[in-house]
């Protein structure tokens, strides 16, 4: 039975295009973090994806700049509500990290500097979805905001964009990450409302 | 998660711009120390806004307890702190968030390191405590602009086992021995070191919680045993 609350109007910003349900459109960039924000020099930053055979491949920060760069303005969604249409970042797509990676696992931890993990399905990180990213509207990442490279995974709640990455590990079976084992759901599609689990 | 049709039942001023506000929900069915809800609030036309609060207090499984401080630009909050009265109704779903939460059962040092508004899920910490009977040490680092920005001054004061600690960064009370200034390394003295291996809750604005946690690791303090919970942009 739908209630309302009596005196409450909202200040519903006209939309240039449709919000996921529950979002509402914000101008700054919220910060959530569920501890201390790592200090990562480029320098020590690496970059790793492990295979279910024990194979490991490896990517400095010399590596990463040279791999074809990606310019992508992109909507992002968090689960704490808040949304912002075109963000522009700068960074590779996550399929040139595959290339030469031979894996029949179907899922992947994401592991980043500071602890934090996140699965996902490897198809929602393939085919031109995900970006390992080092610049922000046009600037260096900033550590606060996952600096100095950032997975960005658009088309989930931004939860799944793990700052500070430093990793894939591939897994046959889909095991929960960090906030999903603390109450959000598995997979985070915005536009299903899949926010808790 | 289902929503919850919720009442408010009681209204009280905590600053100028902030109230607590006390909704009986028939169907929670309680929370921890810590955890938050979602507000679902409904326009006459159907139009829905919602939000995420952190609770003020878990004492009772079919209340609950906010706190909110009036975010000027924001949508809802402005709503709940200047219009809202007794007897307004809106929805409530949770409790949420299940990693910054503090156990009656933990027994270790607890630090807890607030600014502002933030002060909101540590306050339901030191309650939950006081009802628990724990004897866990406790120990809050409270800032505040002034003394009247401080939520529940008194009573966080006056909570037995729970050594609270002042810093004002702009205006001190007369007769208060620090000066005015944000969080700096010296306030550290008056917090459970890292030999004592706490569990460390901040939480506050993004600026104040990155500052704060850049202090606790500079101190020795392990990044594992640090939660954060941040509001507001950067």
């Amino acid at each position: 039975m739908a209630i309302t609350t009596r005196g409450f109007g909202g200040r519903r910003a006209p939309a240039e295009k449709p919000l996921p349900p529950g979002q509402f459109l914000t101008e700054d960039f919220p910060v959530l973090s569920a501890g201390p924000t790592p200090n990562v020099d480029e320098a020590h930053w690496q970059f790793s994806v492990h295979t279910e055979s024990g194979e490991v491949r490896r990517w400095d920060w010399a590596a990463l700049m040279a791999m074809p760069v990606e310019d992508v303005t992109t909507d992002i969604h968090c689960v704490t509500r808040w949304s912002r249409f075109d963000t522009q970042w700068r960074g590779v797509s996550v399929d040139a990290f595959f290339e030469d990676v031979e894996s029949e696992a179907e899922f992947v931890m994401v592991h980043s500097y500071g602890g934090y993990t996140t699965n996902l399905p490897l198809e929602d990180l393939l085919d031109g979805k995900a970006w390992i990213t080092f610049e922000h509207g046009g600037e260096p990442l900033a550590p606060l905001h996952g600096g100095p490279v950032r997975l960005i995974v658009p088309h989930l709640y931004f939860w799944k964009s793990a700052k500070w990455v430093r990793g894939f590990v591939m897994q046959e079976h889909e095991e929960p990450g960090f906030w999903e084992q603390n109450g959000y759901h598995l997979y985070g599609d915005p536009w299903l409302e899949q926010r808790y689990a | 998660m289902t929503w919850l049709v919720a009442e408010v039942t009681e209204i009280v001023e905590v600053t100028a711009s902030a109230r607590a506000i006390t909704l009986r929900v028939p169907g929670f069915r309680g929370a921890l120390a810590g955890q938050h809800v979602d507000l679902r609030l409904t326009a006459d036309d159907g139009y829905q806004a919602v939000r995420s609060y952190s609770l003020a207090d878990t004492a009772l499984d079919d209340v609950v307890e906010l706190a909110v401080d009036r975010v000027d630009d924001g949508e809802v909050s402005p709503y709940l702190v200047d219009v809202l009265e007794v007897g307004d109704q809106m929805e409530v779903r949770g409790p949420l968030g299940g990693f910054f939460v503090w156990r009656p059962e933990n027994v270790e040092p607890v630090q807890l390191i607030a600014g502002g508004s933030g002060i909101v899920p540590l306050a339901a910490m030191v309650r939950a405590r006081r009802r628990a009977a724990s004897t866990a040490p406790f120990r809050l680092t409270y800032s505040v602009r002034s003394v009247a920005d401080a939520f529940f001054a008194e009573e966080l004061s006056a909570s037995a086992g729970v050594d609270t600690t002042w810093v004002y960064t702009r205006e001190p009370p007369p007769g208060h021995a620090r000066p005015a200034g944000r969080l700096a390394p010296a306030d550290l003295a008056s917090t459970f070191g890292p030999s004592q291996d706490p569990a460390v809750f901040v939480c506050g604005p993004t600026g104040f919680v990155e500052a704060a946690a850049a202090l606790l690791l500079d101190a020795g303090h392990d990044a594992a045993r640090i939660r954060t919970e941040r509001f507001g942009g950067a």
